[in-house]
């Protein structure tokens, strides 16, 4: 009798068509996106773009915004927004400048302090949120406000009156830690293949592309991470259920509070790494470092499939979300068009993500 | 005689001046559906909460398998093997079947360190325990929200009785329900009674009460107005004590016996 269930089961499985399977995935928005992009830009941009150093130019930018992507995007299925994680760039931007330039601490203890100072900032929205019930939405665009002015007082108090603090990279100089958070990685390799001639080279015979930006590595790494999480791990069906419906959640015993916790965290140290290799990179911090990134975040979620109401995305969409962005925002230059148009690009795809999505979420519930 | 799974003996209810509860007792037998009727306001939901945990009786005893139990929590009713299945089910309509079915209680299997989600396993348990329950699902990893309102209930069942539930506390599961899958739910209970389950519904249709029932317990302003067993009582007076019997008699009359 259950042989027979299983394989009348069976045969209806080969009914549901690959098509109507791949409709259902979050992530198939930003992939179709991603690929009316790199079409668009084959044919106006200059071929440039698309050559190994063209790649990483707009990989970098994309990277350095795809890792509070995917912090965001976990934090959205997991039902709550936070609208801080620019302005916690610019504050975990601070502590770790200050740390080294002001406290004279060594890189990894540096690195320590920033990470838990923002777990910490984190954990004060978290529970701000969780504990009054106030919209999440609220919540952080008052820390919107907070870290932003906490970024400019501290770094006057720091710097003697600048909203700027320089000499970062006199203090990290020679670290063996500094190679996994600024740099290029795989170098050698790239000379090795410079030398076989298989990538473009100087006249000097150095290669053109002498190693990976490490950004772009913590972006891939941070995104198979988050990946797997969600589709293989409990926490990530907690992390779900958490958004589609909190109370469901914990009558079936998932620890809704400690979830949205964590991704609160998560969230913030996510912004703390942007905010330690950009501020490596450029050997200075700043006031206006990550300024307006959180909606830029936002969007790249929401491109890359995740729900406003939450209990639904992925963190693969919001990978290929932020290449789409990254792609744009290089692109352009590589083309006659006008740079601005960004900015409407940006909004335009924002309201077709959203349409898009709506229109998905509807096919996976099975409403009409 | 076997003994009953849960006994619960002259509970007493008070909120404030307000009594809810005046003295009800009520068993569950293995493997018997024992139906709780009463019309809105006769105090079902309240009794049900004390049962599974969620408020605390102000006089009177739980008997759980021959012991006498207090239960602080709803996760104490559970671990003592309650379990309820609400009327806003505890599903999540954007997740999968699987995931809804072991949300909490996620299968892992182990790679050196790392646990992780073990979902070939959970989707043939999950496909089996739905199979038992005579729905054949298309895909283990469909939605939730793509079924209809009495296979949601049956999901919830089915999770229920996996975990072990000895006593299942179904709160108006048929009253959102059309025809058809009213009589998917009703079969589902007579399944799960076939197990050995104690299933205790709550409902105020008498119809599908008697449709599964073995032993009825009709609650009125508080208090028992009896328990009989199938067959000792008729559609008609199970009606009348819901009502409270005269009103409703005269009513129906003028309806012209259509209630």
């Amino acid at each position: 009798m259950s042989d027979l269930a299983v394989e009348s089961a069976d045969e209806r499985v080969k009914n549901v068509s690959l098509i109507s399977r791949l409709m259902k995935r979050p992530e198939l928005g930003a992939i179709a996106g991603l690929a009316l992009v790199t079409i668009f830009f084959l044919f106006t941009a200059d071929p440039k773009m698309f050559t190994l150093a063209g790649i990483l130019n707009f990989m970098t930018p994309a990277a350095q915004l795809g890792i509070l992507a995917i912090g965001a995007a976990l934090l959205m299925i997991g039902g709550e927004f936070d609208l801080s994680v620019g302005s916690m760039v610019a504050f975990t931007g601070l502590i770790f400048g200050a740390a080294m330039v002001t406290f004279d601490l060594p890189l990894y203890a540096a690195i320590i302090v920033t990470f838990m100072a923002a777990a910490a900032m984190g954990a004060i929205n978290g529970q701000i949120v969780i504990r009054t019930g106030l919209p999440s939405f609220i919540v952080t665009l008052a820390f919107l406000f907070i870290l932003r002015g906490l970024s400019l007082v501290g770094l006057k108090a720091a710097t003697g009156g600048s909203t700027q603090l320089r000499g970062i990279r006199a203090e990290f100089e020679g670290s063996w830690l500094a190679d996994f958070f600024s740099g290029e990685a795989f170098t050698p390799f790239f000379y090795w293949l410079a030398e076989a001639g298989w990538v473009d080279t100087f006249k000097s015979g150095k290669p053109k592309v002498d190693g990976i930006p490490v950004d772009i590595l913590w972006f891939g790494l941070l995104a198979l991470l988050a990946t797997w999480v969600l589709l293989r791990s409990p926490f990530g069906s907690w992390i779900f259920a958490a958004g589609g419906d909190s109370n469901a959640a914990s009558n079936s015993g998932v620890p809704v509070r400690k979830v949205k916790m964590y991704l609160f965290m998560f969230t913030a140290c996510c912004a703390a790494l942007v905010a330690i290799l950009t501020v490596m990179d450029a050997g200075s911090t700043d006031a206006r470092r990550g300024f307006q990134k959180e909606f830029e975040a936002i969007i790249a979620a929401v491109i890359g499939g995740c729900l406003l109401t939450g209990g639904y995305g992925s963190a693969i969409g919001a990978f290929f979300g932020s290449i789409i962005f990254g792609m744009v925002l290089i692109g352009l230059s590589y083309t006659n068009i006008d740079q601005d148009w960004y900015l409407v690009f940006l909004g335009s795809m924002l309201l077709i993500a959203v349409l898009f999505n709506n229109m998905i979420r509807k096919r996976v519930t099975g409403e009409r | 005689m076997t003994t009953p799974i849960v006994e619960m003996k002259n509970i007493e209810k008070h909120f404030g001046s307000v009594i809810a509860l005046a003295g009800v007792s009520f068993s569950v037998m293995p493997g018997e559906v024992h139906c709780l009727l009463g019309d809105n306001g006769a105090g079902k939901s309240t009794f049900i909460k004390t049962m599974s945990g969620v408020h605390k009786p102000s006089k009177g005893e739980i008997v759980v398998d021959g012991q006498k139990q207090v239960f602080e929590s709803p996760r104490d009713a559970m671990n003592a093997g309650i379990a309820t299945v609400h009327q806003d089910l505890a599903m999540i309509p954007l997740m999968s079947i699987t995931r809804n079915f072991w949300l909490g209680r996620e299968p892992v299997k182990k790679f050196g360190p790392i646990s992780y989600f073990d979902h070939k396993y959970a989707n043939e348990v999950t496909m089996e325990e739905m199979s038992k329950m005579g729905i054949n699902l298309r895909e283990p990893d469909q939605a939730v929200g793509t079924l209809s309102g009495g296979e949601r209930q049956t999901v919830a069942i089915s999770r229920a009785v996996y975990f072990g539930a000895k006593v299942l506390i179904l709160d108006e599961p048929t009253s959102a329900l059309g025809v058809r899958q009213t009589s998917n739910v009703l079969s589902t209970m007579d399944k799960v009674r076939k197990k050995g389950v104690g299933v205790v519904f709550i409902s105020h249709n008498v119809r599908h009460a008697m449709a599964v029932g073995d032993r009825f317990t009709v609650l009125n302003r508080g208090q028992t107005l009896g328990t009989a067993k199938k067959g000792e009582i008729t559609a008609e007076e199970l009606q009348d004590l819901m009502a409270g019997g005269q009103e409703l008699a005269s009513l129906e009359a003028s309806l012209g016996g259509t209630v």
